[in-house]
């Protein structure tokens, strides 16, 4: 065997052991994180966490059912601000944004994006909380629904983009105008992008924490309307995790799994909705 | 009936704008030919993409009821042509054109973009059905044009699908995925789609590039029994397939129409010397 050959060889070996290292890292790590969370939180998972409200400190049990709702409270107002926002926001980029103005809108977009989550609640609590005065589901929902925005945005304008140009002129050359073509052709035909990406979106905001810790601050009992603080499930992790309780930071893994299952359910569904688009649109 | 009915002869003298003089050695083959009524109408019809001008000096006219083919090496401004009978050129920001065009004698420059394409339908290269079900591809232009009644609609349906020969193959899956069809019905429902719209003109850009000789086959068939109710102009590399079906063939080099004649003048005894090198295959 040459040198040539034998080098060829190892650096090939070296290589593959390489990647498939770091593969096997990063799947290990969220293996690793589900089955950690299962075993500590997924046990201990019993009918009162999800029916009772949290139990106050010297009594064990409780549930956390307030966060739940409050949660769904949250995401629901987030949704009402990050979807028609978000999902016309892309319309207007995917099909009319070759200007200098959608230049600047892409851009800021993507900037927003990577704005951190604690400076979006910092911006809600000065619009909001310290103009009213008090913490809100009201104020929550709307950082949240902020931080929504440029991933709807942008993934709305993905797969409308992806629609062919075909199907435009098809269309428009049976006398249908821009603006109908976009609302009879282009939308039915990226529906189910556009739905699993704003599915996704909500997924990652279920999960965010700096946000709310001072715009919905956090709620040991249910919280009626919109204009009061309310419990969310991953504030009530990080509170209950950092307690000195024994039996709190139990339920905090629970609320911990809980919170990943929901992520990781929305995820499988909206893997399931793109794959089956798939199959019809070619 | 409109009064501009009979093709209006025109004088075909060079045709000076900007400072560029158009010899227009194609005007000569432009006087109407006898018992034909024009449906459509160009005169010296210029197109640019941009500073690239695409299209010298059109003027030529299409029949009514007859088929018209345009054949032509790639890139000579055929289907460029043919986009802007129905101005689907206009999707493209830099483009201009400048001439006239017109259909029964009214300029379509003039006329609503959608109105004019209600008119004019075009079936393109690539067959795009919706992706949508048979039946709403085909009521799809009805519908956004508001032209049939929700009761008449399946009707309509059916008597588009018949017209395209493929009422039979799809009778039974009305509500299933246009995908779900072959190559070539997908493409006859686009014929379809079109015929749904009721064009007095139709459009066929390439229609059976992509096709295989018996759906080209079928396709051929069809354009014979839409010429009773429709004007078809047909974009063809094929030219076997211009000879089959067309009536009058115009032949297109480097964006100038060379020659325009009957089919059987252009394949048998074509007068210029560019058609002759092209019909006997000594280039493009």
């Amino acid at each position: 065997m040459s040198f040539h050959r034998f080098r060829r060889k190892a650096t090939n070996a070296a290589m593959l052991t390489l990647t498939g290292l770091c593969t096997l890292i990063a799947v290990g790590t969220l293996v690793f994180i589900l089955g950690y969370l299962f075993q500590h939180g997924g046990r201990s998972l019993t009918w009162n966490f999800f029916t009772k409200l949290p139990a106050p400190v010297g009594e064990t049990g409780g549930g956390m059912a307030n966060a739940m709702l409050g949660s769904a409270k949250l995401l629901l107002l987030a949704s009402c601000i990050g979807v028609p926002i978000g999902f016309l926001g892309g319309v207007y980029l995917a099909e009319f944004g070759r200007s200098a103005f959608s230049f600047v809108v892409r851009y800021t977009t993507d900037l927003l994006n990577g704005v951190p989550s604690i400076v979006i609640g910092v911006f809600a609590y000065t619009l909001i909380v310290l103009r009213q005065g008090h913490f809100s589901t009201l104020a929550g929902g709307i950082a949240l629904g902020v931080m929504m925005i440029p991933i709807a945005i942008r993934s709305s304008e993905e797969f409308m983009r992806a629609v062919p140009l075909s199907l435009r002129e098809g269309a428009m050359a049976l006398g249908a105008s821009k603006t109908k073509a976009i609302f009879t052709v282009v939308i039915p035909a990226a529906k189910e992008g556009i739905i699993t990406g704003i599915m996704l979106d909500l997924a990652r905001v279920a999960g965010e924490t700096a946000p709310l810790l001072f715009t919905s601050y956090g709620n040991n009992f249910w919280s009626p309307g919109w204009q009061h603080p309310t419990a969310a499930l991953p504030v009530m992790v990080y509170n209950y995790a950092i307690s000195p309780y024994e039996d709190w930071r139990q339920q905090a893994w629970s609320a911990g799994f809980v919170l990943l299952m929901l992520v990781l359910t929305v995820n499988i569904i909206a893997r399931v909705i793109l794959s089956r688009r798939g199959h019809v649109a070619r | 009936m409109s009064p501009m009915q009979a093709p209006s002869p025109q004088p075909a003298p060079d045709v000076t704008m900007r400072g560029q003089t158009f010899p227009m050695q194609m005007a000569e083959e432009k006087k109407p030919v006898a018992g034909e009524v024009a449906k459509l109408s160009t005169t010296n019809l210029n197109f640019y993409y941009g500073s690239f001008q695409a299209l010298h000096g059109i003027s030529m006219q299409v029949y009514a009821n007859r088929v018209t083919a345009f054949i032509g090496p790639s890139g000579c401004g055929k289907s460029t042509f043919l986009r802007t009978i129905n101005r689907m050129y206009e999707t493209i920001r830099t483009s201009r054109a400048e001439g006239e065009i017109l259909l029964d004698g009214e300029d379509i420059f003039k006329l609503e973009v959608s109105e004019l394409r209600k008119r004019v339908g075009m079936v393109f290269q690539r067959s795009n059905p919706f992706p949508k079900s048979i039946f709403d591809n085909i009521a799809y232009g009805p519908r956004i044009n508001g032209s049939v009644s929700r009761s008449g609609m399946k009707e309509h349906v059916e008597q588009s699908l018949r017209r395209a020969a493929l009422w039979d193959e799809v009778k039974d899956k009305l509500n299933e995925s246009a995908y779900s069809l072959s190559g070539g019905q997908q493409q006859r429902l686009c014929i379809a789609r079109a015929l749904a719209v009721d064009p007095e003109v139709l459009l066929l850009d390439e229609p059976c590039s992509a096709l295989d000789p018996i759906a080209t086959a079928k396709i051929e068939d069809l354009i014979f029994q839409l010429k009773d109710s429709c004007t078809i102009v047909i974009v063809t590399h094929n030219m076997q397939q211009a000879a089959r079906v067309a009536d009058f063939t115009g032949f297109f080099l480097m964006g100038k129409l060379i020659e325009f004649d009957t089919t059987t003048v252009i394949f048998k005894n074509p007068a210029k010397k560019e058609t002759e090198d092209y019909i006997t295959g000594r280039f493009g």
